[in-house]
């Protein structure tokens, strides 16, 4: 634990990061779990469209199919989008706050170990041989009828990562409502910080529904229960239910931190504040309460019937409304600006017109007897990548560039951050745009293959070729990190000059306890109103003292490999439906889950206070921590 | 540039029988009407939103001599935030009158029940069963029963039950209307209307399509629809209300008949009925009805009709649509193949 850069070994770093607590290395973590997962999608992404290259094109099996973009889907929204901004949220929003850590250091470690073991178990189904094959919406009546273990991989796997995210949903909210400094009010929350607060309140709400679906499921197929089963009175439908009262403000836990980070990129490329800040939160937190209004819009063509269709046909409109509030203040934050289009701000830029069109789309599909013909096409596969991908991945490809200097100490190369954007943004708009019309052309989604002479071939063909553009952007994006890993050269606190949050007063990467002392707020974007006074640091609001700091432990690690032990126990149950019950799982299914809760039972008796850094140490340290001295 | 494309892709591309531009019949008409509205409006939207976007970027980047000029930190503005949250309303206003007002016609089935002074229905209604990657149609009104290709007359309401039997699917024929899901636990009931100079135009045949996924060869779950005139129609359910089989000519066709009924590997006649008129029960009608099957138009509901595909397809049914119900493969030797193919080839309602 200490500040000094001496080399360590390799297995230290290892025990380093599978034991740290801090905030700013979970986030490290986060980074490098959810990049993994990310490329691990995005080569299935490629693998489906090189069997969709051209007409029943043998390149994948039907069933490899459907288990590549079911994978791809849950890979993707769970394992690589989520993880990914909690990496961005970890990194930045203790330090956008003027916090030391978030406010439950110990289950931040936890959610991390949870949503890993989580994605581990899930992407295992390649390995034993049955991948989850009933899209990642899993439908019931699909799902039951699916044979092996691949939807008990799914189920099992979203289960214990679904845990660690809500976990991380509610630290940040206890963070963000405790640990603000002072005077940062509310209303004067960085908007990165505030969306991070809204995604979080709905990963709180829509997290239990889903956790408690996939448990019907789970039982329904290893413990013989009939929740789902129409022939003994259960019921498919509610499973769309409940899946889309999750699935639909899921999209939303998504990119509103994705707006967020835009509201960062921004202004600071702009070197102006945020057009009608005040709005941006208002409009956050209706986008936010009508994300849980809308869920039956994926439910149009259920036979919900008449008025259903017509009241969320409208709701699901109105979210355009805070959605283009948005979108004209960021384009109004720009006007009267000075633009300086760095590799973020391209993002930011990228994002602005992709995101409108797949808002757009979104809105057509909200119109119900429209959606009669959309749903279900390669129409809606278009919108939702317009969304995600111009909305989201955007958010984070913009995000890491921006905010890798002050998690690495280092820039990315901006030459090549143009290469990786371009070929990217051509790449994306090639791949998805002929989509809509495909869609339109009468192509169900999810389909392995399409007949020739149905006049589909020509748009699947661009559309995959587009997809390799955007592979080859990723590469060269690896080749970034790369190079800039191995580069010596560190960067100073405000590496794009114009840094208006609190974070870019401090070290980059921030020394381990943040600020030496807790700032004082006098408004929105602290630290551009200390720069404007000619102040070289934050006003302190408390005198030097000795700081707390949680000791680092690897029981959240045991915790969450308990889980991933007790996971395979509860699969080869004798109960369960594939029926290739082992004699061995029951005593796997007692002995992880007491490996859990015995972790959890000594992590409660034994009391673990931390530690203190003495006031003469910080003041002989000479990292300034963010206080002007 | 966006919009100059979408034009240039509405005009162009996309098949008569299947693309939704395209619409043969008065559903899927409104839709595209729906769409060609909310698809210019957004346009609009688009178009104001990249003209500022365009002004920004040439107007406000920062060139040289910039470097340390601060612009002014403008707060906000009352008026304008007012003007954009006003005018989206507005525009959703408006679109959710023809979205409701149309929620309600497109759902409005109360024709389904409607019946003539001699207490005869009105209306052609057809029960639609989907079941893992064939689709069943009954006509409860005629006492009839297909498989795999719908016959419909053109110019008039037809009224659909949906159902599936074992996982669930949805109805879609793309240029007739919108699709509706078929589940596992209740009927869902809608309409489709056929227009017969469009359906001229594309041949009398359009392509349906399964739009929810429902297994490995959900892509593959096809069927036709065979839009005729009310006379041919009439015709044809005459042909198919006889419930005999066709004389068999051949002595390979009789051979594969008494194959199709006595062969003790795989019985074919234990799912598969002959005649149009099926009394057994659902849960009984095991695979597709096989009346008329001398007039499909596809084999397992995509591949060309050819005797050589009927012969592959019943030795290898796994091979062209995996995780179908039927079984994985048979060992039919060629003449047996050659014999069942001939019969189902022969059972032809009318020629």
């Amino acid at each position: 634990m200490s500040s000094i850069a001496a080399k360590r070994s390799v297995g230290a770093v290892l025990w380093e990061y599978l034991t740290t607590v801090d905030h700013k290395k979970i986030a490290h973590l986060y980074l490098f779990g959810g990049g993994f997962f990310f490329l691990l999608g995005g080569i299935e992404a490629l693998l489906i469209r090189i069997q969709l290259l051209k007409p029943q094109f043998g390149f994948l099996s039907e069933e490899t199919f459907n288990e590549m973009f079911t994978m791809h889907g849950t890979t993707m929204i769970f394992l690589a989008a989520m993880p990914l901004l909690f990496a961005l949220m970890n990194a930045i929003v203790p330090l956008q706050i003027g916090a030391r850590d978030v406010a439950f250091p110990f289950l931040n470690a936890l959610g991390f170990w949870l949503f890993f073991f989580g994605g581990i178990f899930l992407n295992l189904a390649w390995v034993f041989g049955d991948a989850p094959d009933a899209g990642w919406t899993s439908y019931a009546s699909l799902s039951l009828f699916s044979e092996g273990h691949g939807i008990d991989y799914y189920t099992l796997g979203i289960q214990i990562s679904g845990f660690g995210t809500l976990i991380s949903g509610i630290n940040f909210l206890a963070t963000i409502i405790n640990m603000r400094a002072p005077g940062m009010t509310f209303m004067r929350m960085p908007m990165f910080t505030w969306t991070t607060f809204i995604a979080s309140s709905l990963i709180l709400f829509a997290f239990p529904p889903l956790t408690a679906s996939v448990f019907y499921l789970m039982f329904d197929r290893l413990l013989g229960t009939n929740f789902f089963d129409v022939t003994a009175g259960g019921n498919t439908i509610i499973w769309e239910h409940f899946f889309w009262i999750f699935g639909h403000p899921e999209v939303y836990i998504l990119v509103l931190p994705a707006f967020g980070i835009f509201s960062e990129i921004i202004p600071t490329f702009s070197r102006k504040r945020l057009f009608g800040y005040s709005s941006m939160v208002f409009a956050t937190i209706l986008i936010g309460f009508l994300g849980f209004m809308v869920w039956a819009h994926h439910m149009f063509t259920t036979g919900l019937g008449n008025v259903a269709n017509a009241i969320f046909a409208v709701a699901t409109m109105a979210i355009a409304v805070p959605t283009g509030i948005k979108i004209f203040n960021w384009l109004l934050t720009m006007w009267g600006g000075k633009i300086k289009i760095t590799v973020p701000m391209l993002y930011a830029l990228g994002f602005i017109p992709s995101f409108v069109m797949g808002g757009v789309t979104g809105v057509m599909q909200g119109i119900a007897p429209l959606d009669y013909q959309l749903h279900d096409t390669y129409f809606i596969v278009a919108h939702f990548h317009y969304v995600i991908i111009g909305g989201v991945v955007f958010a984070l490809l913009g995000g890491a560039h921006f905010y890798w200097p002050k998690m690495f100490g280092k820039m990315l190369s901006e030459k090549l951050g143009y290469i990786t954007f371009v070929l990217f943004f051509i790449g994306f708009h090639l791949t998805f745009f002929i989509q809509h019309f495909l869609g339109l052309w009468g192509m169900p989604r999810r389909v392995a293959t399409y007949l020739p002479g149905q006049g589909l071939d020509l748009g699947n063909m661009i559309s995959s070729i587009g997809a390799f553009l955007m592979g080859i952007a990723v590469i060269i994006l690896l080749v970034n990190i790369v190079i800039s890993t191995v580069k010596k050269q560190k960067v100073s606190n405000d590496p794009w000059e114009d840094g208006r949050t609190m974070e870019w007063a401090l070290e980059s990467p921030p020394v381990y306890y943040n600020f030496k002392q807790t700032p004082f707020v006098r408004g929105i974007d602290t630290y551009w109103i200390e720069k404007m006074e000619g102040n070289k640091g934050l006003t302190p609001a408390k005198p030097l003292d000795d700081i707390h700091m949680p000791n680092n432990t690897i029981m959240p690690f045991i915790i969450s490999l308990g889980l991933f032990i007790a996971a395979f126990g509860m699969m080869y149950n004798p109960l369960n439906q594939v029926g290739d019950g082992k004699p061995w799982a029951i005593p796997v299914l007692i002995i992880g889950l007491c490996i859990t809760f015995g972790t959890m039972l000594i992590r409660s008796i034994k009391d673990d206070l931390g530690y203190h850094i003495p006031k003469k140490d910080l003041t002989d340290d000479e990292h300034k921590g963010g206080v002007a001295s | 540039m966006f919009i100059f494309i979408s034009a240039l892709f509405l005009s162009g591309c996309g098949k008569p029988f299947l693309s939704t531009l395209q619409p043969a019949g008065e559903v899927a008409q409104r839709q595209y009407q729906l769409f060609l509205l909310s698809f210019s409006v957004m346009a609009i939207v688009l178009i104001v939103v990249i003209t500022i976007y365009v002004i920004v970027l040439i107007r406000f980047r920062r060139k040289k001599g910039d470097e340390n000029k601060i612009p002014k930190q403008v707060a906000g503005s009352h008026k304008l935030e007012m003007i954009w949250t006003a005018i989206p309303i507005l525009i959703i206003l408006g679109l959710s009158i023809p979205t409701v007002y149309l929620t309600f016609y497109f759902g409005d089935v109360k024709g389904m029940e409607r019946v003539d002074e001699q207490g005869n229905p009105e209306h052609l209604v057809v029960n639609v069963r989907a079941n893992l990657y064939w689709w069943e149609f009954e006509y409860p009104d005629l006492g009839i029963i297909t498989s795999q290709d719908l016959v419909v007359p053109t110019g008039e309401k037809i009224y659909f039950n949906l159902k599936a039997s074992d996982v669930k699917h949805s109805f879609w024929i793309p240029s007739i209307g919108g699709k509706m899901d078929t589940n596992t636990e209740n009927p869902n009931t809608f309409y489709l209307e056929f227009d017969p100079e469009k359906a001229d135009e594309a041949g009398n045949l359009f392509y349906g399509k399964c739009a929810e996924l429902c297994g490995s060869s959900h892509a593959y779950m096809d069927f036709k629809v065979k839009a005729i005139s009310r006379d041919e129609f009439d015709r044809w359910v005459r042909g198919m209300q006889a419930d005999e089989e066709p004389e068999l000519t051949t002595d390979l066709a009789m051979q594969g008949k008494q194959l199709f009924e006595e062969n003790d590997q795989f019985s074919c006649i234990s799912c598969h009925a002959t005649t149009a008129k099926d009394e057994r029960p659902e849960a009984a009608r095991l695979g597709p009805n096989l009346a008329d099957f001398g007039n499909r138009t596809r084999v397992a509901g995509y591949l060309e009709y050819t005797k050589d595909n009927i012969k592959n397809w019943i030795q290898n049914p796994e091979e062209y649509k995996p995780g179908n119900l039927m079984y994985e493969e048979a060992n039919f030797t060629d003449e047996e193949l050659e014999a069942l193919a001939e019969y189902l080839m022969s059972l032809k309602v009318q020629e």
